[in-house]
């Protein structure tokens, strides 16, 4: 099932927890919804569900739109942060919720219906669990039950917030990679959210990183990482310097001295340069680069940190130099960096 | 009196690791004992002394028969009826905002505070034949005073607050995202609220009930004056006991008191099994 949002703006008491927010998901994509706490990830999922209505703006499934069709209606699984299962409910009964509440002309009988829920429960994992309540489980095996609940009423979307949130590093791993084989097995338009831009790099198809209530870039790993569209997704993803230039027809500035970078779309004017730490190459002698005075280094894992001042040490920058690199101990550095962006300083009020 | 049990030889399961244990155990059955269990073994004490055979007889006696069987019965009724409509009001009280919610919810505490007998009195102006209800249930031979109905009612009217104020709790916890979850899985508003949030009450329904069926066996004040105390008819075994105890037969007073005790405690105990074995499950 295509969902697809257009122009979505969500407003709580006039606070707009998405503003105009435009998406579209293919059938049977794995789409991470990535962004820091706040930034309307689990509204946007809520919107698509039907838990909440758009102050304005259409979700179709499909052509149709999803408005339409109640929550129920809409047959999407989803799998809440804390996992919400029915806790007077054995295991068995939670999984098989969905498909005793049908209407009785779709209902399967009591066996299928105990049939299915201990498939589901081979395929999360958890065989011979069936008679457990969810108090007896722990957090990863309910995590389990909710998504195997979700998936019992074979959901055209799948709706996943925060699915491995409250579990320690090594449960997630094990489950993000068993995500994956599930989701290619089971096919499912799948759409989860995270603010784990690991969790989101690997796993997803494409990733959407949101920031207070917009949609910043959509794209896939290599692209969000490689050529982030925006500082915010530059800072947010993965890592990376940055420092004030000035862009003076169309060549990159810092102070009086150009660098050798040239941005001819840019307006002239001041603006933020961005570039990845380890993304540079390093250059012996300096008509054209950033120099700096070496301020501070560290070792981490297989490279070296170095902490440059620029500019009479008004400003600070990392970069990443291979380990025993000689340049790493000179007291004076000049690079140049071999991806970079510059974003024009936006314009206030 | 134990009041270091941890030191008498057996050994307790460790509770947790927050100390005091030994000390918090030893004071409650201390308490216990002297405000409840001292009393009451004076009271079976008291009974013993009357010898098998007069304890059969009062036993069996079909006064005391009935009028166990009434205020038993009666409770029961009462209690019934209260975890359904105490539910549905405690529920309203919690669900929705409307005007006059707070002094609604005030209300409710209302059967705790007022005397019992005022209350007993205010129903039965209310429900006999003259007065506002009993002449608009008269012409439909509905008798409500003088009956085990009036005593319901009184019941009923006493029980309420056990049940709203033990369920209350329970429904404002209960977790929005539940509800949502039954309804993205396609229940219906129905199918939500009747098999996923009432069973999640059941063990505070439950409390509730023991807690108003165990008032109301117990209740006197309210009851005598809108029962009309007719033996055999609408005669509650508390007053039963008074009357006895006014002709001076005291071994007959606690004989059915001992009866009461019994009975009471049986059933406050059943309900507590079955407690637990739900707590366990839900934890
Ligand atoms: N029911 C609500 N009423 C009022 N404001 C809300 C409501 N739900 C969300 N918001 C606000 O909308 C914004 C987005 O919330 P949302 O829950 O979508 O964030 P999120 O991206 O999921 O964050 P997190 O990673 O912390 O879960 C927040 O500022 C939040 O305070
Ligand atoms: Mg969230």
């Amino acid at each position: 099932m295509e969902v697809r949002v257009s122009n979505v703006r969500k407003e709580f008491d006039r606070f707009p927890a998405l503003r105009d927010v435009s998406l579209d998901i293919r059938s049977g994509e794995l789409i991470a919804l990535l962004g820091p706490s706040g930034s309307g990830k689990t509204t946007l999922l809520r919107l698509i569900a039907g838990l909440e209505r758009p102050t304005r703006g259409t979700i179709f499934f499909g052509d149709e739109d999803a408005s339409n069709r109640t929550i129920q209606e809409r047959n999407v699984g989803f799998v809440f942060q804390h996992y919400a299962l029915f806790r007077h409910m054995t295991v068995a009964d939670n999984i098989g919720f969905g498909l005793k509440v049908r209407p009785s002309a779709k209902r399967p009988t009591k066996a299928e219906i105990r049939r299915r829920a201990s498939e589901l429960l081979d395929l999360v994992q958890l065989s011979g669990l069936e008679k457990r309540y969810p108090a007896q489980l722990s957090g990863g095996q309910r995590q389990r039950v909710a998504l195997a609940r979700a998936m019992a009423i074979e959901p055209k979307v799948l709706l996943l917030d925060e699915p491995f949130g409250a579990l320690d590093a090594q449960v997630r791993r094990e489950l993000r990679r068993w995500l994956r084989e599930i989701h290619d097995a089971t096919g499912h338009t799948t759409i989860f959210v995270t603010h784990d831009q690991e969790e989101a790099l690997e796993l997803a198809d494409r990733v959407v990183v949101m920031s207070q209530g917009r949609i910043e870039q959509i794209g896939t790993a290599d692209e969000v990482y490689d050529t982030p569209n925006s500082p915010f997704v530059y800072g947010f993803i993965g890592e990376s310097s940055s420092l004030p230039v000035k862009v003076e027809d169309g060549q990159v500035w810092i102070s009086d001295r150009p660098i050798g970078l040239t941005a001819p779309e840019l307006p002239d004017g001041e603006a933020t340069l961005y570039f990845r730490p380890h993304d540079i190459e390093l250059l012996d002698e300096c008509n054209g680069c950033i120099a700096g005075t070496v301020a501070a280094s560290r070792r981490v894992a297989g490279t070296r940190r170095v902490e440059l001042e620029i500019g009479g040490g008004r400003e600070r920058i990392e970069i990443e130099l291979p380990v025993g690199h000689p340049a790493a101990q000179k007291s004076r550095v000049a690079f140049r960096p071999k991806r970079w962006k510059v974003f024009p300083k936006p314009v206030e009020g | 009196m134990t009041t270091a049990p941890a030191k008498a030889g057996w050994r307790f399961r460790q509770p947790s690791v927050i100390p005091g244990f030994g000390l918090t155990l030893g004071f409650s059955l201390a308490y216990l004992t002297l405000i409840i269990l001292i009393p009451l073994s004076g009271l079976v004490w008291r009974s013993a002394s009357l010898g098998w055979s007069d304890f059969f007889a009062i036993a069996t006696d079909r006064r005391t028969v009935k009028a166990l069987e009434i205020s038993f019965g009666t409770a029961f009724i009462a209690a019934a009826i209260n975890v359904v409509f105490g539910t549905i009001v405690a529920w309203v009280l919690v669900r929705y905002r409307f005007p006059g919610r707070r002094v609604i919810d005030a209300m409710v505490d209302l059967p705790f505070a007022l005397p019992t007998a005022v209350a007993g009195i205010a129903l039965t102006t209310l429900y006999s034949p003259k007065g506002w209800m009993g002449a608009l249930l008269a012409p439909l031979g509905i008798k409500v005073a003088y009956t085990p109905l009036g005593i319901v009612i009184a019941l009923v009217f006493i029980g309420l607050p056990f049940v709203v104020r033990t369920v209350q709790p329970i429904i404002e916890e209960i977790d929005k995202e539940v509800e949502e979850a039954a309804a993205t899985l396609g229940a219906n508003r129905f199918q939500t609220i009747f098999l996923v949030l009432f069973p999640g009450l059941a063990p505070a329904v439950v409390t509730g009930f023991a807690l108003a069926f165990a008032r109301g066996v117990g209740e006197y004040g309210s009851v005598i004056f809108i029962a009309g105390n007719l033996p055999y008819v609408s005669e509650i075994a508390p007053l039963l006991i008074v009357i006895r105890l006014e002709e001076y037969d005291y071994a007959a007073a606690t004989a059915i008191a001992t009866i009461m005790l019994a009975l009471s405690f049986l059933m406050l105990l059943v309900i507590n099994l079955i407690q637990s074995r739900t707590r366990k499950r839900y934890g």
